[in-house]
Formats: structure tokens, C-alpha cells, sequence
């Protein structure tokens, strides 16, 4: 897969408290990641984790502290004229969470889209734009009639796609989507999922998805990046992450998803969950080590005192038999794509921290 | 132990009224977990806020009874209703982060409460207070912190230890989880199953999320349009959902097991409340919709257990489907 962005050594820290009690947050720390061409990322993880601010690095409205992200190859620091701004921000637009705030209310919803057409595509003649705002709105599943509505006038699921349609307008390579279903009822969030897929698939488009739903990710999404207090703990294909987790917290991640389809769960489970009550820490001023071991059942003494680097797990194990053993679907497993920052994972140990 | 029938709320608005909550009766027993799903619009907070007799105008409760403990809650004055919340019903709201004072202490508002209902010694006070704070898991020490220094977990698990001061028959709990993630989430669910063994409350639980509640609930009250789609057993309903709503709520979850398989979702946006059709109010979203669906209005039929509206399960048209 050709790579279409990559995040190297990404580092944003947020300077917070007064002049005399300067503290500082590490919302990212040294965050590496890439996203190939047609593709789409699933970035999961707690609020507060910094997956958020990983979206607005991307699109440009934080400057990093720390490190660089390349896009086509070519460092986004190195954006200065206003015209390559607009290039990029037409490259990869952002779809936001809420789709009653993300809208111009006086506006018809044809104007957001138009006005995208005007500023990144200024070739189109007015006859083209209207042809144009007519044909991303139906890709995206609304009818051209929509396009004369007042947002006030449309549903919440609507109202997101008209989102990815103003994205879409700008002749996308990559939409940061940063919670872009979450406020949506179950029964209409699946049109958006599958909108996704589908223009990754007929348009071309990579997608990072930013959500703290593991279902929906493994949904859509081709891959899984879980970060934990502003780091990244675990990466790889979604259906290798989900049928063998390696990190301790993806495994609590994963074993707290509810799942209606499966029995309940054991008394015993159910005593463990009590427990583990334990929340994702807010990174200010951070000594070295890892920084789940608070929550960590399995860490050992190296733990506390040096932080994990996100490796390559070199260990090969029969994760595609023991899922198929476990009734589960069989994945083909390819343990070189996939990377955990963990000490005791990398040590060779098989964690089987939450299940 | 509770009672709600024929339970009718009515929102005056320009436009006419707005009938939210349509004719719902069911009943909750002793220790009994309850939960009612059901999207956005579709009226489950203001049936609750109905029950708990907190609805405000324009919202009027038009028809029907709330029995608790044997008397009519819609028939009470404010002053019988005082005496008895927080002490008999306590009511956990949505945001932990607007229902509790900003400007107070934990322990300055659970001291208010328990005033409010006769307990008037400190001592008395602050035991029971760090006694109902340490059964959700959190140092009595936090009875000095303000709302704001707590995180949005500890927060909620507050709200429901105030709710537990009285160790009340009856908890009514709206979306208490909406704003954690997946593992505060499970946790606070497994604690408030944990305490309903403990303490032998009721609970009403309201949420838009099915899956949340199908390992805790014992009943399942599904709602669409102001009215009930379903009630019965909460895994009976997992198992084999009888409306088509419930099946397409059910099907619109996309799994973390098993094989990936293409979702639909339910086409469609939530109805309109304030365009009352003939017929089914799901009819325009129903994958299975009949032609007697447009002018028939389905009423609740009895189906191994389980209460259903809809006319595939009414005796003769089941025939004419086929």
C-alpha cells in the first residue's frame, strides 16, 4: 500500500496553570504512525487520551511541539503560502462530532458546500459548482433537493453526511472524521459506517476515524491504532488487534465493549470489572515509565522505569489457531505489521492481562 | 411496587400538542432492573421525568396513573412528593456535571438531602454520607471536594451514592453513563448491579444504547414514537426480538466476535411526534410492512411473554402477510 501520510515522533505538549505553577501537559508524546492510500485508520482510545489532538495536528490547527508529518512525502511544517494551505486543507478536511454545531444555521446547506467548491476548486464556472454540489450530495446518500434545505430542517444523520459532503467537495486524499457518529442514534449511525466504506471504495478517499467504539472501528476500518495517555499502545490490521490483543489495556479495552450477542458474563468477570475502576491518567509533567502501570495487573519492576517504545512484536504466535479454536472467525496473521509498546509483550511473554 | 398506566405526557407547542409519551403502562416489582431503550425524540426521558413527577410546563401529564407504593404519584401535591423523594425514589440524571451544585461540596449537598428529610445532627450526617460514597468505590475524603475536582466517572458514582442515601425503593436512572467511555462505563454498570444485590432496589434505567443494558436488565421496555414497541424479558428479547424496530436496533450493532457482516442499519430518520399517522408509527422504516400497516394503528398483543405492537403478530392478519 502506497503511504499517503506519515506522523513521526508527533509531540504536542500544552503549557497549563499560571506563571508560578507552570505545569505542562503532554497531550502527545511521541506519536509515530502512517496512513496508506485508500485506507481507513481507526484511532481508538479513552477520552483524554489525545486522539483528538493527533486529528488537529493533522489538520493543521496545532503545531506540533515535537516531530513532523509528512503528507505525500513532504513535511506539513514546510506549508507556508496561503495557497498551499488552502491545497491541504482541501486535501484533508476534517468532518467534525457534531453535526448541529458544524452547520451555519442562517445558511442553506447548499452554501457550505458551494463555498468549498469556490475557494479550493476556483476553476469550476457557477453552472459546474451547482453540478458538482449535486453530485457529492448524492454520493453521500442525500438527494439534490436537499441541497436548498436549512440545517434546522434535517435530521442529525443528515446533517453528517452533509459534512462528508462539504469534505468530499474539496476532492479529498484524506478525511480526518474525529468522532463522526458518536452522536447518533444506533439505528442510523450504520448508513454513516457504511458511507465511510463506501467512499473509501468508490471514491478513493483515506479515512482516519477517530472513535472510543471498537465495534464500529472494526467495522470500517482497515487498521487499529490504540493510544493511551497521549502514546500509542498497540497498532496493527483491526481483526489481528481484536483476535489477539497484546497490550494489557487493549485487552481491557476490548473485554469492556458490551456485547449483546454474547452470554453474560461470569460472576467472576463481574468481579474483576468492579475493580478495575481505574481511569486514564492526565499527563502532566510525566516521569519516565509506563504509563499504565497503575492499572496494570501483569507489569514488572522495568515498568516504572522506562517508558515502552512501540516495537514490532518479533515473537510469532498461532493467534489465527487459537481464535479458530475458540470458535472465532480465523484471521491470517502477520505478526511483523504489528506493534506494541509494552515491556512485558515484548519480552515474549503471551499477556493475558483482562479477557 | 410501581405501577404506570396508561401514562399520557402532552407538550403544548404552537403547532398544537405533542403527544410524547402515548398510553404506557407496565409495572416494575421489588429488586426488579428495568430497562427502557429507545432513540433520541423518542420519548423515554419524558416518560421518566413523568414517573418521577418532574415534568415542567409545557410538558403535562394528560391521562393515567403512577402508583408507587400503593398511591397515585399524579395525584400527589409537592409537598406529599418531597417527603417522598430522595427517601423512597431518587432520580440519577444524565450529566453528573449539571445536576450537581458547582459551588458546593459533595458533602455539603448530600448534607442538604439528608436534612431536607429530618436527619439534622452532623454526626449522622457525615457517617452516612462517607458511608454511601465508600459503597460506589470512592474515598469518603472527596465529601470535601467540589464537583469539579472530581473526574466525569466519580462524578456519576456520586450522583448515585446521593441517590442512595436513603437506600430508596425505587432508583430511576437516565443515561447515567452517556458521557464515560467503554470502561468506566462497564464498571459503573457492574457496581450498580453489584449495590441493587446489596441493597434490593428497584431500578429504572433509560438509555439509548441496547447493548449497555442486555447483561444487567431483567425486563426490557423498547420505545418508539411516544409509545411501547416491546416489553418482556431482556434476554428473550436479545434472543429473539419480535418487532421489527427491536430487530433492527438489534441488527444495527455491529459486533467485536464473530464473522463481520454487511449492516443496514433502519432507513430512515425517528418520526415526527407532532404528525400522529393512521397506522403504525414505525411503518414508514418497517422492512415488513403490510398494506393494512397504514390504517390500522397496531395495539400491544401478548406473545410468549412478551408484549408486542405490531400486526404481524395479531392473529388473522398473520395469515394475510403470509
Amino acid at each position: 500500500m502506497t503511504e499517503l501520510l506519515r506522523a513521526d515522533n508527533l509531540t504536542r505538549h500544552f503549557k497549563i496553570g499560571a506563571t508560578l505553577s507552570r505545569r505542562t501537559l503532554h497531550a502527545v508524546d511521541d506519536v509515530s504512525f502512517s496512513i496508506g492510500e485508500r485506507e481507513i485508520v481507526a484511532l481508538a482510545g479513552e477520552s483524554g487520551s489525545g486522539k483528538s489532538t493527533v486529528a488537529r495536528l493533522l489538520a493543521r490547527l496545532y503545531k506540533p511541539t515535537g516531530g513532523q508529518v509528512l503528507f505525500e512525502g513532504k513535511p506539513i511544517s514546510a506549508i507556508r503560502s496561503r495557497r498551499d494551505k488552502l491545497r491541504y486543507s482541501g486535501q484533508v478536511p476534517m468532518v467534525f462530532q457534531d453535526p448541529f454545531s458544524s452547520t451555519n444555521p442562517v445558511f442553506r446547506v447548499s452554501h457550505g458546500v458551494l463555498r468549498v467548491l469556490k475557494l479550493h476548486r476556483p476553476e469550476l464556472s457557477a453552472r459546474e459548482r451547482q453540478a458538482e454540489a449535486q453530485r457529492v450530495f448524492e454520493v453521500v446518500g442525500l438527494g439534490a433537493d436537499m441541497l436548498q434545505r436549512y440545517p434546522h430542517e434535517l435530521s442529525g444523520g443528515q446533517r453528517q453526511r452533509v459534512g462528508f459532503a462539504q469534505a468530499l467537495a474539496a476532492r479529498p486524499k484524506l478525511i480526518l472524521a474525529d468522532e463522526p457518529v458518536s452522536m447518533l442514534d444506533v439505528s442510523i449511525r450504520i448508513g454513516l459506517l457504511n458511507l465511510m466504506t463506501k467512499l473509501r471504495d468508490s471514491e478513493g478517499v483515506s479515512i482516519l476515524y477517530i472513535t472510543h467504539d471498537i465495534a464500529s472501528a472494526r467495522y470500517v476500518a482497515d487498521r487499529l491504532i490504540v493510544m493511551y495517555a497521549g502514546q500509542i499502545a498497540e497498532v496493527g490490521p483491526i481483526e489481528d488487534v481484536l483476535a489477539g490483543p497484546k497490550h494489557p489495556y487493549t485487552q481491557l479495552l476490548l473485554s469492556a465493549v458490551p456485547d449483546p450477542k454474547a452470554p453474560p458474563p461470569s460472576a467472576a468477570a463481574l468481579a474483576a470489572a468492579v475493580g478495575e475502576r481505574g481511569e486514564p491518567p492526565k499527563v502532566i509533567d510525566p516521569v519516565p515509565g509506563c504509563r499504565f502501570l497503575p492499572r496494570c495487573p501483569v507489569s514488572t519492576d522495568i515498568c516504572g522505569k522506562v517508558t515502552p517504545e512501540l516495537r514490532v512484536l518479533t515473537a510469532t504466535r498461532e493467534i489465527a489457531g487459537a481464535a479458530a479454536a475458540a470458535g472465532e472467525v480465523a484471521v491470517a496473521t502477520d505478526e511483523a505489521t504489528r506493534e506494541v509498546a509494552c515491556h512485558v509483550a515484548q519480552s515474549g511473554v503471551d499477556v493475558k492481562a483482562f479477557s | 411496587m410501581l405501577e404506570v398506566s396508561g401514562l399520557t405526557v402532552e407538550y403544548a407547542t404552537q403547532n398544537g400538542t405533542v403527544r410524547a409519551v402515548d398510553d404506557v403502562s407496565f409495572t416494575v416489582g421489588r429488586g426488579e432492573f428495568l430497562g427502557i431503550v429507545g432513540e433520541s425524540g423518542c420519548g423515554k426521558s419524558t416518560l421518566l421525568f413523568g414517573i418521577a413527577q418532574l415534568l415542567s410546563p409545557p410538558a403535562r401529564i394528560t391521562a393515567g396513573s403512577v402508583t408507587f407504593a400503593g398511591k397515585n404519584l399524579v395525584a400527589m401535591t409537592d409537598k406529599q412528593l418531597a417527603a417522598i423523594r430522595w427517601r423512597n425514589l431518587s432520580v440519577v440524571m444524565q450529566s453528573a456535571m449539571n445536576a450537581l451544585n458547582p459551588v458546593k461540596s459533595v458533602g455539603a449537598q448530600f448534607a442538604d438531602a439528608l436534612r431536607a428529610h429530618g436527619v439534622s445532627s452532623r454526626k449522622p450526617i457525615v457517617a452516612r454520607s462517607a458511608e454511601v460514597l465508600r459503597m460506589v468505590g470512592i474515598d469518603p475524603v472527596h465529601l470535601k471536594s467540589y464537583p469539579h475536582q472530581l473526574s466525569g466517572g466519580m462524578r456519576q458514582r456520586a450522583m448515585i451514592a446521593m441517590a442512595l442515601l436513603f437506600t430508596p425503593d425505587l432508583v430511576i436512572m437516565d443515561e447515567p453513563t452517556s458521557a464515560l467511555d467503554v470502561v468506566a462505563q462497564r464498571s459503573l454498570m457492574v457496581q450498580i448491579k453489584e449495590l441493587q444485590r446489596e441493597l434490593g432496589f428497584a431500578i429504572i434505567f433509560v438509555t439509548h444504547d441496547m447493548s449497555l443494558v442486555s447483561h444487567f436488565s431483567d425486563n426490557l421496555l423498547v420505545m418508539y414514537a411516544g409509545q411501547i414497541a416491546e416489553i418482556g424479558g431482556t434476554r428473550q428479547i436479545f434472543a429473539s426480538p419480535l418487532h421489527p424496530y427491536s430487530r433492527g436496533l438489534l441488527e444495527a450493532f455491529p459486533g467485536i466476535r464473530g464473522p463481520k457482516v454487511p449492516l443496514k442499519g433502519i432507513p430512515g430518520a425517528p418520526p415526527d411526534l407532532s404528525v400522529i399517522p393512521n397506522g403504525c408509527r414505525f411503518l414508514p422504516r418497517c422492512p415488513l410492512k403490510m398494506d393494512e400497516c397504514a390504517t390500522t394503528q397496531p395495539a400491544l398483543v401478548e406473545r410468549d411473554g412478551v408484549a408486542v405492537r405490531c400486526l404481524l403478530y395479531v392473529p388473522e392478519s398473520l395469515g394475510a402477510a403470509q
